[in-house]
This record gives structure tokens, sequence and C-alpha cells, in this order.
């Protein structure tokens, strides 16, 4: 990916008033006492951002008073956080819009921060539309890079656009704050550092749940269901169109209980029923970024890159040496998927196995 | 029950193409249709309207040519279509774009008022999925996004049940009507329209709504009411280095497979240990 | 409540789109049905359209007709293995403020007409298809029912424009299965390249068009030309031959696309052009002899469905236009005079045709088909020979002109006979006579 290297926004002044406006902030986002990853990568991203602007950066975490939400108020600061924002109440336990916009804009509004960011998930992007709305201010959605245009201080959020075959950068004219939700797995994780200090202000808004019209009667798990775990595998092999036909997933599901890895698949595979789309990989589907993918028989369309290429390591193995996916992989073989995913599997299995009976 | 669906008329992203010397989006000859997120929305608004009755009111903003997409909607059992299109709308971001499409709700809520908005989860040329909250917020209309299946509605409480897709798992949601829902993607199948809907959508005569009419204020649409600005477009740069290619030392797969392996190690020393290490604990 | 028209039209090719506005302008209850999602969006036409028929139906087409360009040069090329010989026709007077041809990309020309049938009143409803036709009890085609739920719709005649594979006819056993050597399938490419750089390699201007049809080598021996057309932004590119001959052989269709492209005479045209879009189309090729019946009770049929192409002369949408318009001005005119859609009056429709350039060519190039495709040296030795002795002739090596003549000759005779050169020519004047 590129990145705005000369970065050149439009030329504007910030008027006076939205001057007062200061800091990175980072709504981080909690479920059930989990933090989303995404939270601690934008931690690490707005750091980065922060420290250009010569400023601080803050860490809102929301829910109800719990152990959980103090260890996660201590994950903040360690992960990059100068201020944490610990807004609780009972009626903030499970994610619902209106209390979360309503406690949201009012903090956004006392504390006044230049730059919030949120994750691109289902919370981030429900809650994001709903505060800029609220704010009248702008936000770009799904971003992929984000930096700071040096001449006016302001956000240069890139975000893939038409099915990722472009790249636009979007900046915020005069309204403040400038707001923003990062696709997950994008950005590196920071590495947490246990010595960072800073200051938690605690907020006790005034909610009273009998204003509060929706109600959450359940919640089911994912872990109760059987949804394929994509998003955060280590390993994952992934097939194309190229593996031919349906039969030859089982190479591909092979090879990766052998390596204890998740299988994905390109968008026409779900469409023509080989897999269910938990296991789609790419714009439409989910965005990864493993130590290790393996891709057989893909030929590498921008729709399958833009949620696999910020892989630790990519292989490709493909029967055409012309094909798109060697342009962006790290390690290329030219061959039949359908021949050497068995040899895989068997090789690995066998450098494997021989480690286990000498230790 | 009155149920407003917003669509949006997008060019077919599967055909688009970005033109080699310029660099621009060739548009030239790619078909135009509804965003295909919309459609899901669009199907459970008809689904509500089969089984609780219902006026479905289908709402576009765009240019002239949107009407297609209208049509196609009315097509598919729409009861009535509303093109908000003023040139005083072009260039509006997100932000806009919801203040603009919510002056047509209570526009449409005057005459009728409004139960549920349905909008599409996101679009897929912009696919920002922030046009449906921005409406719900204005409207002041629960918001209920991603969700996987509308359980139940009463149509004498005004009470939804619905379950929600979040992260971690499926919220199950009750709330109060009027509220605004987007559909996740996959939950239902867009129906085949029927004959008489066809003719109906081909003979219909469009309502066209202008700025004026709905009463949007002029400095809230357009680039003038816009917060954000593209500042900058161009297509991703392919990676510096194409992928290192892998010699095996014979033409076999097992001499591939080896070859394959030597190098993910090679390069990920880290990985090998990790493996090896799971690999013991009989992981 | 079951829907009654004049005229069914299905199809929205240019055939059923000439009926179709026709019928409209002159005010008929008309209806359209077309299967694909839009207009075009079923076609894949390589891409000529020709001025003289659409005047006939739309005097002012220019005006807002979405053309690529122009066309002022028409190359013809033999291709051999690495070498071509060819004629080129070029003017200054198809710089005309009434071009005769242009190319073309359907899917904005269908686009085009379908909002002039609008705009003359016709109704057209896409995404539908016919699945059969309705009869009453004699047998008389009223009407056509359609995939959807209430899909019975009803008319005082349907004219079928359905294209090339003519469904409707077929299941209603009004026509027989086309033989495999009467239909060509054709691919052919988008490829979008820089309009300064179509405009350099082909010597023309901002709207001027070049046109280069070919024949040789690149068919493998089967019977087939290929054709390489200057868009505005695009160039296509395609080949065709006969289903029966890709039957036998074993070069598919889209290696055959490869090679030419990669043919060194063609490749420098085309380098730095990126593919949009890959499609294949059948084209009747059958002439006259496979033209089959062309009106009974309450139905006429149309366009490529009624074989209506001119393969010699490449000729098909304007045969198309023009059928399409005369069987609307028959509707027209036996409802102007109060008469029935029987099988008798509508051979009016016949009529019209018989008298017109299109049975009138169709019948001039009968034999055409049969002798291409019995005698295969047209597209095997024929293009060897006759690049070879073009590179004869044109190579400086000292050898006496006369001798050089006699070299040729007796390479032909070699590889032909004779008595199979004065057969072929025989044959072949016969043909196109």
């Amino acid at each position: 990916m590129s990145e705005p290297s000369k970065p050149q926004g439009r030329k504007f002044q910030l008027p006076e008033h939205l001057k007062i406006y200061k800091n990175v902030w980072v709504i981080v986002e909690q479920e059930r006492g989990i933090v989303h990853s995404v939270s601690l990568e934008l931690l690490g991203e707005a750091r980065k951002l922060a420290d250009k602007l010569g400023v601080e950066v803050g860490a809102v975490v929301l829910g109800a008073e719990s152990p959980d939400l103090n260890r996660i108020c201590g994950d903040a600061i360690g992960y990059g956080a100068d201020i944490v924002y610990k807004v609780t109440d009972p009626a903030l336990a499970d994610y619902r819009t209106d209390p979360y916009c309503r406690v949201m804009t009012d903090v956004v509004n006392t504390h006044k921060p230049e730059i919030v960011l949120l994750g691109a998930t289902t919370l981030g992007r429900d809650l994001a539309g709903a505060i800029a709305t609220t704010l009248a201010t702008g936000l770009t959605a799904d971003c992929t890079e984000l930096d700071i245009y040096a001449d006016n201080r302001s956000l240069a959020a890139t975000r893939p656009t038409f099915g990722g075959t472009l790249l636009c950068t979007i900046q915020t004219l005069a309204y403040r704050p400038q707001m923003a939700t990062v696709r997950p797995r994008v950005m590196a994780m920071p590495e947490r550092d246990d010595a960072r200090t800073g200051r938690v202000i605690e907020i006790q808004p005034d909610l009273r749940e009998e204003d509060i019209v929706t109600k959450v009667l359940n919640f089911i798990a994912d872990r109760e269901q059987n949804e394929a775990q994509l998003a955060f595998a280590d390993i994952i092999v992934s097939a194309g169109k190229g593996l031919g036909k349906v039969e030859n997933m089982k190479l591909v599901f092979d090879l990766a209980k052998v390596l204890g890895a998740e299988v994905g698949v390109t968008r026409p595979l779900v469409q023509a029923g080989w897999a269910t789309n938990d296991r789609q990989v790419g714009q439409t589907g989910k965005t990864v970024r493993p130590k290790l993918y393996i891709a057989a028989g893909i030929s590498g369309a921008i729709q399958h890159r833009v949620g696999m290429e910020k892989s630790d390591l990519i292989l490709a193995i493909n029967t055409d040496p012309n094909a798109t996916i060697f342009d962006f992989a790290h390690l290329g073989l030219v061959g039949d998927a359908l021949k050497i995913l068995p040899a895989l599997t068997d090789a690995f299995g066998r450098r494997l196995s021989v480690n286990r009976m000498a230790g | 029950m009155h149920i407003v669906v917003c669509i949006k008329q997008v060019p077919d992203s599967a055909q688009i193409r970005i033109h080699p010397v310029t660099n621009t989006i060739m548009r030239q000859g790619v078909p135009a249709i509804i965003n295909p997120f919309d459609l899901f929305s669009l199907e459970e608004a008809l689904r509500l309207k089969d089984k609780v009755g219902a006026r479905v009111t289908v709402l576009t903003m765009g240019p002239p040519m949107a009407e297609t997409s209208l049509r196609k909607a009315l097509s598919l059992g729409a009861d009535d279509a509303v093109l908000l299109t003023d040139r005083k709308f072009a260039g509006s971001d997100t932000l806009a774009t919801s203040y603009a499409l919510t002056s047509a709700i209570q526009k449409l809520a005057e005459e009728d008022p409004v139960d549920i908005v349905f909008c599409g989860k996101q679009t897929v040329d912009g696919d920002t999925a922030q046009v449906g909250p921005g409406i719900a917020t204005r409207l002041g209309f629960e918001q209920l996004t991603y969700i996987t299946k509308i359980e139940d509605l009463n149509t004498a409480s005004k009470e939804i049940v619905v379950q929600r897709r979040s992260e971690g798992g499926v919220q199950v949601l009750k709330t109060k009507l009027p509220c605004m829902i987007t559909m996740l993607e996959g939950t239902n199948t867009i129906r085949f329209g029927k004959m008489d809907d066809l003719f109906r959508a081909a003979r219909y005569e469009l309502k066209t709504w202008s700025r004026d009419f709905t009463g949007a204020e002029e400095g809230r649409v357009g680039l003038k009411g816009s917060p954000t600005v593209v500042s900058k477009v161009f297509v991703p740069k392919p990676r510096a280095e194409k992928a290192k290619m892998i010699v095996a030392d014979a033409d076999t797969s097992e001499a591939m497979a080896a070859a394959a392996i030597d190098a993910i190690f090679a390069a990920q020393p880290k990985l090998a240990g990790d493996l090896l290490a799971r690999a013991a604990a009989g992981l | 409540m079951v829907e009654k028209f004049d005229a069914i039209v299905i199809g929205a090719g240019p055939s059923g789109n000439a009926a179709t506005y026709t019928l409209a302008k002159q005010g008929l209850k008309v209806l359209q049905l077309e299967r694909g999602e839009y207009p075009g969006a079923k076609n894949v036409q390589g891409g000529i359209m020709y001025a003289h028929e659409l005047e006939k139906i739309i005097p002012d087409f220019r005006d807002d007709c979405p053309t690529e360009r122009h066309i002022i040069e028409q190359r013809v090329w033999l291709l051999g293995d690495d070498n071509y010989v060819g004629t080129n026709y070029r003017s200054e007077a198809f710089n005309s403020d009434k071009p005769n041809r242009y190319t073309i990309i359907r899917a904005n020309i269908d686009k085009w007409w379908g909002e002039q049938i609008r705009k003359v009143g016709g109704l057209q409803i896409c995404e539908t298809t016919v699945t059969e036709l309705i009869r009453d009890a004699s047998g008389k085609v009223i009407g056509v029912r359609t995939d959807r739920e209430g899909g019975e719709i009803l008319a005082d005649v349907v004219i079928m424009a359905d294209g090339v594979n003519a469904l409707l006819a077929k299941r209603a056993g009004l026509q027989d299965e086309a033989a495999p050597e009467n239909v060509a399938l054709a691919v052919k490419e988008i490829l979008f390249i820089d309009p300064e750089l179509i405009q350099q390699r082909f010597g023309i201007k901002e709207d001027e068009g070049v046109v280069i049809e070919i024949m040789g080598k690149v068919t493998k021996g089967m019977v087939g030309t290929a054709f390489l057309y200057t868009n505005k932004e695009s160039l296509t590119i395609g080949i065709g031959c006969l289903i029966s001959d890709f039957k036998n052989g074993d070069c598919p269709p889209y290696r055959m696309l490869e090679d030419l492209k990669n043919h060194p005479v063609i490749k420098p045209l085309i380098e730095g052009a990126e593919m949009k879009e890959y499609a294949a189309h059948m084209i009747p090729e059958g002439g006259y002899k496979a033209v089959p019946q062309l009106y009974g009770d309450g139905w006429m049929v149309v366009g490529d469905a009624a074989h209506f192409n001119n393969a010699a002369h490449r000729e098909g949408s304007n045969l198309a236009m023009a059928s399409g318009r005369m069987a609307a001005e028959t509707v027209i005119e036996l409802k102007a005079a109060g008469k029935g859609f029987t099988a008798s009056n509508l051979a009016a429709y016949k009529k019209k045709l018989d008298d017109s350039f299109i049975m009138k060519d169709l019948k001039k190039y009968r034999e055409l088909p049969g002798i291409m495709h019995g005698n295969k040296q047209f597209f095997g030795a024929y293009p060897d020979e006759i690049t070879a002795a073009a590179h004869n002739w044109f190579t400086v090596d000292s050898i006496d002109k006369k001798t050089k003549e006699k070299q040729i000759m007796k390479s032909f005779i070699k590889r032909r006979s004779v008595m199979g050169l004065v057969g072929d020519a025989i044959k072949l004047v016969r043909a196109v006579r």
C-alpha cells in the first residue's frame, strides 16, 4: 500500500473555536469483558498520530462497573493511552446504540478531542454513524491507513473504494472532531508496555434504564456456534477456483488440520456453495492477518487481495506463473495445488511428528 | 404500517475497471444496479408487507437515471417510489445524504406516518455503512443494524424483536417502533416479481422531489453540507517485490513441498518454533 | 387481469428494437419482452452498425446515438503464420456529415434503443423470459406465457426476435434445430487502450475508425473469420468458426483468440491494452438455405432467429433491423386495412423480404456456406500459398520475375492440383456471382 508521503490536503484554516479540540481518542470496544483486538491496534495507531501532533492519546472505555472494566482500563494505558475515560453505568453493560450514543456525544462535547477512532466492527460502525450525526461532523469509514497532513494538522484517512480497486484519502474540513472507523487486522498490533502510566478519569453519566427503549433479551455467543474463527487464526489455508471441484476442498482441510489452521476461501467459492460465507476472505468477507497464509489455486483478484495482503507471510501455489497473486505473495510455487497440497500435508505431518518423538 | 426502504443505484462493482492509462474509473458500459445490500432490506420489508400488511415506499437520492432502480424495486412489489433529485445534492457525503433523505422521509410521514425505515447495511461503491445510522439518529428512531432475523413484529403493541449480529455473537433485541433496520447480507433472497408488478412498475408515475419540496436547507446538503472531502484517489501500489519463486530439486510434488516448507521456515523461523512446540504438546 | 396488446415483440436486440419502435411510433399498443436484466445484457455483437437501415427507422439517430467511431477504412487481411497479404480501402468520402458505418458497443446502443422505444410509447419489460407461445384451438398464436407469476399476456400478433437460438420457435415446433454447420461460434474481447494509441497505430483522427476483417491460418483450417474493430477507447477483437468445426477440432475458441492476439502482425496493434470483457456468441451462418418458415397464424420471426445474416459480407444487424421494420410495417398495414393476422395475410412480410436486399443477397450467396464447409483448402492451403507467393514476389533476390511466377504457380499446383484450383475458382465464382 502506498503512503501519502508528502501529505497535501485541502488548504483551509481551522476556525478559532475548533482549535480547542485536542488529543486523539480511541473508543475501546469491549463486550462482556472482552476487548476487540482492533481497539488495541488503534491505540498503537493513535499513539503514532498523537506523537505527530504533539498531543495525548485518550481511550474511552464504556461499560458497567466490573473488575474486567478496570483491567481493560489498565490495558488501554499499556497499549498506548495517556488518559482513560472510564464511563460506567449499569445501562452500558450491553452495547445499545441509544445510551452509548448519548453518553459518547456528551463526553466528546465535554472533553473535545480532535480525532476519534473506532474499529470498523458492527459495534464501531453502528456507534460511529450515530455520533457523527449528533456531533454533525465528518466520518470516514473502514480506513486502512491514517496519517496527518502536516500543513493544517488534519487527519488523512485512506480507505479502499469501489471494491478495493481504488484507494481514496478523505479529509474532514472545518468540523471537529474528525472521526474514522478502521478495519480490524490492518494496523499492526502494538507491544504492551507494562511500564507505561496514565490517568483515569471516571465518568458516571445520568442514564435511566426506563428511558432506554431497546432491551437486550439474550446474547448467543459464537463460541456456542460452529463458525469458523478466521479473523484471529495464526495460520490460514485458503482455496480458490483453481481447486477445480468441491471434492478437492478436502485437500485444504487436511493441510489445515495438520497445521492447526483455519480454512479460508475466495468469494466465487462461497457463491458456488463450496463453503459458507464465514470462511470468505476479502473485500466483502473477512480481513485476516495471520502469520502464514497459504493460497492454493487463488488467482489474486483485488477483492481477495485486500482481505489478506497484510498477512505476515503469504505462500501462493498456482499453475499459472503469471497469476496476479505472485505479484504480492512473499513466496511463490508454480505447480498443481491438487498435487502439492497433499504433499505439503504429508511433509508437514512428518516434520512435526519427528519433533514430537525427539521431544 | 408504512415502511420506507432507502436504496441507492450503484455501478455494478464486479464490472468496474480502472483505466490502465488514466487510472480513473471506467463507467463506460458498466450497468447500474440496486446496491446489492439494499436488496436484503427490501426483501425483508416486502416480507413484512406480506405478513402483517404494510405500504412499502422506496426512496432514493440520485441523478434522474436512478429511476431505473426505483422501477426495479416497484417490479419486486414496492407500492410507491420517490426519487429525490436535485443538482444541489451533488457531492453530498454521508452526513449530508442522511440529512437529505431524512427530509424526504419526514415529508412522506406527513401523509402517512412511517413505522420502519429500512436501509442497506452499506453500499458497494461507498462501503461506509453510515447513512442508515445517520437517518435513525436524525429521526430519533431506534437503530437496529446488522439484523439477521426479524423474530417478531406486533403491529398492535408496535413491538419488534430482532436478532442482531455483533462481533462475539448474536444479540436478541426487543424494541419499539418506529425503528431503522439494516439487514445483514445473506439473510434472505430477493424475490422474483410478479408479471402484474412488472407492468405496474413500467407504468408507474414516479414522484420526483427536489430539495425545495422536502424543505432541506441548502447549506446542509451537497458539498456545502459535507464535512468530508476526498483529497486524493489513487490505485493501490503493487508490492515493490514480487513473490520469491520456490525452486525444488526435482519436479515432484514431494520435492516442491519440501522446498516450500524450507522456504516458509527460513522466512519465519519463529513460526517453525511455534508449530513444533504445538505439535510437541500434542495439539 | 390478463393484459392484451396489439403486438408482443420478444427480444431487445436490433431486430426486436426495430420492430417495437416502428410499431410504437405508429401508435400501436406494443410490449417488448427481454430476458436479460437490461437491454444489451445478453448480447455481445462484435460492433458494426450500419447507418442506412437505422436511418430508415430513426432518421435523426445521429443526434444522440452513442456510437464509437465512424469507419473510414476497411482492411481485409489474409494471415499466414507470421505474415499477411491484404487490401485496404480508405476514403475521405466516409468522413461526410452522415457516415455510413460505425463501430459500436452494444451495451450502450441497446440502452439507447430502450430510451427511444419508451419515448414513442413502447413498453419494454426486462428480466422476463417467454417460456412458450399461447395458441387457441385452431393453433393460432394469441399470446405468450412468461416465467413470472401471472405471466400470461395476450396479443394479436407475436414477433419473435429472440436471437440465433430461436428457442421459442423451436419449442413451438415452428423451426428445426439449427445444424451445427449452419451456426458459427464467435469469441471476442474488448480491450481497453489509450485512444491516443488507437489513433497513432491506425493513422486516424478522434472519431475515425478502422475495421480489419481477417481470414487465414488463425482459424487452423476451420471455416471462420476474425476481426478487429477500433472503438473510442477500446478495441474489439474476435474470431469465429462453425460449431461443427469446433466440435471436430481440438483447438478451443479461446485458444484460437489467444493465438490471434499473439500473431506477429496483430500483437503490435493491441500491445498495452487491458482486457475488459470476454464473451462468446453464436452467429447464424447457414445463409439462404437455412432460413426457416418466417410467419404463420399470429406470428412472425425476424433477425438472427430467422437466420438473416450475410456471412460473406459480415452483415447481420442491418438485416436484423430491416426484417424487424418489415415485420412491423406488415402489422401496421394489416391493422389499417382491418385484416387479421392469419398466415395468408402475414405472407406480405415474406413478400417484403423477397423484394428487399435481405433475400436477394442471401440468395446470391446461397452456395457459399456449403462450399466453404466442404472445401477446407480455403482456410489452410490457400492462406499459406498466397502469403508465400507474396513473400516470394516481394523478396528482391536477383531471380527474374518470370521464374518467380513459375515458382509460385508450381507451389499452388503442388498443394492443390490444377483441377483442384480451377474447381475452387469455379465454385467461388458461382457462389458469389
